[in-house]
């Protein structure tokens, strides 16, 4: 009885499930580097480049799935941690814009080299990626950060993002810590994309671009940064909700998309830790 | 000769916030460091914890150069201190704050705490007795699982003694640890301060509170227009014509 | 290479209104690009629909972006006020701001790309050497200009222009001595706001097209544009406008195609936010509570 129920749930939201999957990795991405202070509009750059990566080595190359995705995610946190050493220096929201910048480049980068398949993007991946894939990840992906969070990194992140100077004045190494919550954000997104770039045969430029970097703030701030759980709930409504409407006649196109930016706004004015804040005993470390 | 300041100077664009200044601060002291507003004391503990260069001159710490290392290494060699601001992580509680602050103390390592060994929670219980107990030296344990946001001025400055002394230091680096703090806080500082120095802690201490400085300091440096004036004992300090010229009409010793 | 300045004016003004903004309250206004849209598509309704002049149209339009400021002030930014939180709280909200009007530009205007009906201005072309210049180019050049002008003026010379200027100073004194803050911002909103609408219908002229996510590309060029001239410094974001509008053109012509045009922008973002994040005329210090 159950099992026929879920297949049929699975034939008609399958693909909605993997989204919001995917889209609760990134959320998570950003989130790691959020949680020691820098706001990073990068990340949606950083999964286009696993993406782009992974897509190209399985493709072209016949490298084997695992692989390519390691390789994506790896060459984001390269180059995550190259951009870093300049980039982490600048405060707050001018560290926005230079990731904001620096993802234009990519995607530009992106529409214009032959590699990379132009502004059509890279057609023909084989799609390697399941729902298991995907939520396996995923799980693996919060125990990880829960963990990390009462480890000794992670009270470090959180010491830098409440106070650097304090942080620095307690044996915290800032530097170092900014750019480990920089390039362990990226290598998520690395992972996210790579994983993503198998799930539908085709990736495109646009979807890594400024929109996107945008949706995993606002995952984030939908869902609050006090928890693991919070950039999942945010990254779970937000992708679902328009799915869910779309069903319903009253909501037509434009309303669905502004509806985003309602709850966006209600959030912020009157649930600032965001969602996850009704859930309060999920939240302190000690 | 525990920490020792040879000749630190320093100019903020051109503006001479330090001066050639040098003194010796004796280990497992009490050392206060005194002076007008603007006379370079908050710049001089800047200096010590590495939060500011010194443009010339060598501070020595039982006999190695630390002038040019980055503040997380001072700490690092078991310096600690407070900040004239208090800077303290507001959205954390008493007790997270203090455990922030075990930072070096505590080892929370990644592993032990991804395989779940039983090592891992076993330092996690430690980790919050000693946080506690850094709490209750400064008497607000019964505050630990309050937001530090919440707390009153005079507990947000004690928070952040507590804080300081998670580190375990050897030195203290207090800036107007006591300012704003009713008179019976007050005495428990000093008491507390008094039995920090009994177990080994040296503390260099900028305050205005003379009558506190007299008692609790065996030793001061008097700071003036960012230069040292003299160092000396409390009464040797106060019987200085250049000292009372410095404070007349302010606060007499 | 002419054109490079007459696009250069447009992203001006566009970048006038960020970074009035930011030098008033220390906030990034992304919503700031949907006014531009809105504001556009309404002086094309205002003219193919209601069958005005393109100048009536135009005042109108402005006037309409300039309480659609007002509204982002009161319900987005106000209230963030006597929160002590950051500016991000303020950025998220603008975000906020900027879905929902930017669905509302969709619903009531449609997904396609639309333009202004022929003839609503008479437009002569006039050729000297190589150089062909249109007169609409010079008129919108002109508004451009004219409307930094004013603004400059108004800042300058007149008591609210002042009073925004010290509360851009300092908002703690201002409030001592009288001024009222909350007005000043609403105000500052609604002039914000009114010139990027401005901006809008210019664009729409210029490229004889408008569609509802027209402020998607000129969103970043305007922070690009705010950043090179420096945060906070109005001359800095006319300059800095004239200078990125010359510097696409310049780009496309060497290069040859349009391609790495915002690549090679953004670049030169980059590398300015890692050397000097004030930007050229940008104010050095941080402003005060």
């Amino acid at each position: 009885m159950t099992v026929a129920f879920l297949s049929q749930f699975f034939a008609v939201y399958g693909s909605l499930v993997n989204f919001i999957g995917i889209n609760a990795l990134l959320a998570l991405s950003l989130y790691v580097t959020l949680s020691a202070g820098q706001l990073s509009l990068g990340n949606a750059a950083f999964a286009g480049i696993g993406a782009y990566t992974a897509g190209i080595l399985t493709m072209r190359f016949d490298v084997p799935y695992p692989v390519s995705v390691a390789a994506g995610a790896g060459l984001s946190a390269i180059i995550a941690f190259l951009i870093g050493l300049p980039v982490l220096r600048i405060r707050g929201i001018f560290l926005a814009m230079a990731t904001l910048a620096f993802g234009e480049v990519v995607r530009i980068a992106a529409v214009n080299l032959d590699i990379t398949g132009g502004a059509q993007g890279l057609v023909g991946i084989p799609n390697k990626t399941t729902t298991y894939t995907i939520y396996g990840v995923l799980a693996a992906t919060v125990y990880f950060l829960a963990v990390l969070r009462g480890s000794k990194i992670g009270w470090s992140f959180a010491a830098i993002r409440e106070d650097e100077t304090a942080a620095m004045a307690l044996g915290i190494n800032t530097a170092f810590h900014k750019t480990l919550a920089f390039v362990l954000g990226a290598f998520i997104a690395g992972i996210a994309g790579a994983i993503y770039a198998h799930l539908n045969f085709i990736i495109t430029p646009g979807e890594f671009g400024f929109s996107a970097a945008v949706q995993l703030l606002i995952y984030n701030v939908v869902g609050g940064t006090q928890s693991v759980y919070g950039p999942i709930l945010g990254a779970f409504i937000l992708t679902a909700l328009p799915e869910v409407l779309r069903g319903v006649p009253l909501a037509a196109g434009p309303l669905r998309l502004g509806i985003n930016g309602v709850i966006l706004l209600l959030v912020i004015l009157y649930l600032p830790n965001g969602l996850i804040s009704f859930f309060r005993g999920l939240n302190r470390v000690s | 000769m525990f920490l020792e300041f040879e000749k630190i100077s320093r100019s903020f664009g051109g503006v001479r916030a330090l001066w050639e200044v040098s003194f010796v601060v004796e280990a497992a002291t009490i050392h206060g460091i005194i002076g007008p507003n603007g006379s370079g004391k908050t710049t001089l503990i800047n200096v010590v914890s590495g939060l500011t260069g010194a443009d010339s001159g060598r501070l020595l710490l039982e006999g190695r150069e630390v002038h040019r290392l980055p503040p997380y290494r001072i700490a690092a060699l078991g310096i600690a201190r407070t900040f004239q601001n208090i800077r303290l992580f507001s959205n954390m509680t008493c007790l997270e704050n203090v455990i922030a602050g075990q930072h070096l103390t505590a080892g929370r390592a990644l592993i032990p705490r991804l395989l779940r060994l039983p090592s891992a929670s076993v330092e996690e219980r430690r980790c919050r007795e000693d946080a506690l107990s850094c709490l209750s030296s400064v008497g607000i344990e019964n505050r630990a699982g309050a937001l530090a946001k919440s707390l009153s001025y005079g507990e947000r400055r004690r928070l952040e003694i507590a804080r300081a002394m998670a580190l375990k230091p050897r030195l203290l680096l207090l800036d107007e640890p006591i300012a704003g703090m009713r008179q019976r806080e007050i005495e428990e500082m000093e008491s507390l301060f008094r039995s920090l120095a009994e177990a080994g802690v040296t503390i260099l201490l900028i305050e205005h509170n003379m009558p506190f400085m007299m008692r609790l300091c065996s030793r001061i440096t008097v700071l003036h227009f960012g230069q040292t004036v003299t160092t000396g004992s409390p009464e040797d300090v106060c019987a200085h014509p250049e000292v009372i010229e410095a404070y007349l009409g302010v606060e007499s010793c | 290479m002419i054109n490079g300045f007459f696009i250069g004016s447009v992203y001006g003004l566009f970048a006038i209104g960020y970074t009035l903004v930011f030098g008033v309250l220390d906030i990034l206004n992304l919503a700031h690009a949907a006014v531009f849209t809105l504001g556009g598509l309404t002086a094309l309704w205002l003219v193919a629909a209601a069958g005005l002049s393109i100048w009536v149209a135009f005042l109108l339009a402005v006037l309409f972006s300039g309480m659609l400021g007002l509204l982002l002030d009161r319900v987005a930014f106000a209230p963030l006020r006597r929160r002590a939180g950051s500016n991000l709280s303020g950025l998220i909200s603008s975000i906020a701001m900027a879905i929902i009007f930017e669905s509302a530009a969709l619903g009531i205007f449609g997904a396609r790309t639309v333009r202004f009906p022929q003839g609503i201005l008479v437009n002569r072309v006039w050729r000297f050497e190589s150089v062909t210049v249109t007169s609409l180019q010079v008129e919108i050049v002109l508004s451009a200009l004219a409307l930094m002008l004013a603004l400059t003026a108004f800042l300058k010379y007149t008591r609210t222009g002042k009073a925004i200027r010290a509360v851009a100073e300092s908002e703690r004194t201002a409030r001592l001595l009288g001024i009222n803050v909350d007005g000043v911002i609403a105000l500052t909103f609604s002039i914000s706001s009114a010139l990027g609408g401005a901006a809008g219908i210019l664009y729409g002229l210029y490229f004889d097209a408008l569609a509802p996510d027209m402020g998607r590309s000129i969103e970043l060029k305007g922070l690009a544009v705010i950043i090179l001239g420096g945060m906070g410094s109005i001359p800095g974001a006319i300059l800095g406008g004239i200078a990125f509008g010359l510097s696409e053109v310049l780009t496309v012509a060497l290069t040859g195609t349009s391609n790495l045009r915002d690549a090679v922008a953004f670049t030169v973002l980059l590398v300015i936010l890692i050397l000097r994040p004030t930007g050229l005329l940008g104010r050095g210090r941080v402003r005060e509570a």
